[in-house]
């Protein structure tokens, strides 16, 4: 027998991925904006945050209707309070989206320090974190959740290297301080981003599984 | 059984309250209906000395669930069997204001028709002792239905969720259903003369909880085709079935919101302090 509530965890999972698909296009249109000195692409990532903002709002009144009005128990329970979780880091995803097209818009008023070779990786190791946490969200597969917890040191290390390079140009020539400090930005927002596919995924593995894998070692996260 | 009552069995005991100051502020308007099937306004009601309902109003929503919550004693019985005039079975009742159904005083109407368009289930199960096609069939008869008897049985009982459940037992007694079925039953047979709105009084109160979700699934099966008006002493279960719910206390209506509202953000201190079960 089908319960009345289940249409509306149905179309409350809809929500969220559509949230879901607007948060990735904006961290690929963020990076890109960088990657391309594309002043149109970073606006339209602050465009778009309003509706991302938006459609946090509206559904974690959604969830909070579930809550007081259907007793959820059990993986139903487990699903509401996962997507109230994903919910806020997908709005956060959000905000890290924007940051990285703030700085774009600064960085095109300087020379590019120098090629971009591991800020694209970065950015395409984030936006693959964030797909495949969302996909494992519709295919509830706990593998695909777990191996993307185990990519997150990966982003971590290009990060570092990130630092220590732009370290280096701006210690021999001070006049490229001010877009290597936002390049550095940038890539503490990818960092961030990739930290807060970590969680979607994490809550995946909550909602499917019922274990809580947050603050685990590396070694117990991927077991 | 009494002609006036083709639908109905026994009404049980009527709930009692004990009178208290009626405030005037007892009177609530409709929660965004946009269209209302019943309208009681300023109503009282006294059992003998006893005023069990002081200046209740409220509107019931076309094609919409209205549930009444509240703790025993409160008046959320009394004011479901005023909808319907079924306090008329007992003696010493008096009613004071006015209940409209689509806009005419139920009091101006004859009382079987009343009691037609406007259908009751109880809280315990009470079919007749009868086969279980003839408990559907009974009220189609006296209320001379035109047509396929067969036909307008099939139909209230699928709209009653029942009708596969029984299909191929329709003369064994109704008594031989379980609990769950039986009281699908008296809704099928409520269901039968086509109802404009119907009453549910602890409809699954005797039920367990996989029967209570039938009868809960069924409310939202039958909200297209009718409106439904349900007193639970579960608010969980007002909770999930209800658009719109109202609140009551010692007779007096204290808050009457969406339901939505209600479970999130009550306006009243009182309701919030019973839906929290701090008292009640």
């Amino acid at each position: 027998m089908e319960r009345h509530f289940e249409r509306d965890l149905e179309e409350l999972k809809e929500r969220l991925l559509w949230m879901g698909s607007l948060a990735e296009r904006s961290v690929h249109q963020a990076v890109h904006s960088v990657l391309e000195a594309d002043e149109k692409l970073a606006l339209a990532v602050l465009t778009e945050e309003n509706v991302i903002n938006e459609l946090q709002i509206e559904i974690d009144d959604r969830v909070v209707q579930l809550l007081a009005l259907q007793q959820l128990m059990a993986a139903d329970l487990r699903f509401v309070l996962a997507i109230a979780r994903i919910n806020n880091d997908l709005e956060r995803i959000g905000d890290q989206a924007v940051n990285i097209a703030q700085s774009a818009q600064r960085i095109v008023r300087h020379p590019r320090v120098k090629p971009y070779v591991d800020l694209p990786r970065m950015g395409e190791l984030a936006e693959k974190m964030m797909r495949d946490s969302l996909d494992s969200l519709v295919r509830r597969d706990v593998e695909l959740a777990r191996s993307v917890l185990s990519r997150d040191d990966q982003v971590d290390q290009l990060r570092d290297q990130i630092f220590r390079e732009l370290l280096s140009y701006m210690m021999g020539d001070s006049s490229v301080v001010f877009p290597a400090f936002e390049l550095i930005l940038v890539a503490k927002n990818l960092e961030r981003i990739a930290d807060h596919a970590t969680n979607v995924a994490e809550d995946v593995i909550y909602m499917v599984a019922g274990s809580d894998v947050r603050h685990s070692t590396a070694d117990h996260r991927t077991a | 059984m009494n002609a006036a009552f083709p639908l109905m069995g026994n009404s049980g005991a009527a709930a009692s309250s004990k009178s208290r100051a009626a405030a005037e502020g007892s009177t609530t308007a409709a929660p965004g209906a946009s269209t209302l099937r019943m309208k009681v306004t300023r109503i009282n009601f006294y059992y003998g000395k006893n005023h069990a309902l002081h200046n209740v109003s409220l509107d019931v929503a076309t094609n919409r669930v209205t549930a009444l919550i509240g703790p025993s004693g409160c008046g959320k019985s009394t004011l479901l069997r005023t909808l319907n005039r079924m306090y008329e079975t007992l003696r010493h009742t008096r009613l004071e204001g006015q209940i409209s159904l689509d806009g005419v005083d139920i009091l101006t109407l004859d009382v079987t028709s009343l009691r037609r368009q406007v259908g009751m289930v109880f809280q315990k199960p009470n079919p007749f002792p009868k086969s279980i096609y003839e408990n559907v069939a009974y009220g189609l008869r006296i209320n001379g239905h035109k047509g396929r008897l067969d036909d307008a049985v099939e139909k209230s009982l699928r709209r009653a969720a029942l009708w596969d459940e029984v299909k191929d037992k329709l003369q064994k007694s109704a008594y031989a259903l379980s609990g769950g079925q039986q009281q699908r039953l008296c809704i099928a047979r409520a269901l039968a003369v086509d109802p404009e709105v119907l009453l549910l009084d602890e409809p699954c109160s005797a039920l367990d909880p996989v029967n209570t979700a039938k009868i809960e699934e069924l409310l939202f099966e039958l909200k297209p085709s009718c409106t439904l008006v349900i007193v639970t002493h579960n608010m969980q279960q007002a909770a999930r079935v209800s658009d719109s719910t109202a609140f009551m206390l010692n007779g007096d209506l204290i808050e009457f919101s969406p339901t939505r509202q209600m479970f999130t953000t009550p306006s009243d201190p009182r309701t919030e302090a019973y839906i929290t079960g701090r008292f009640g």
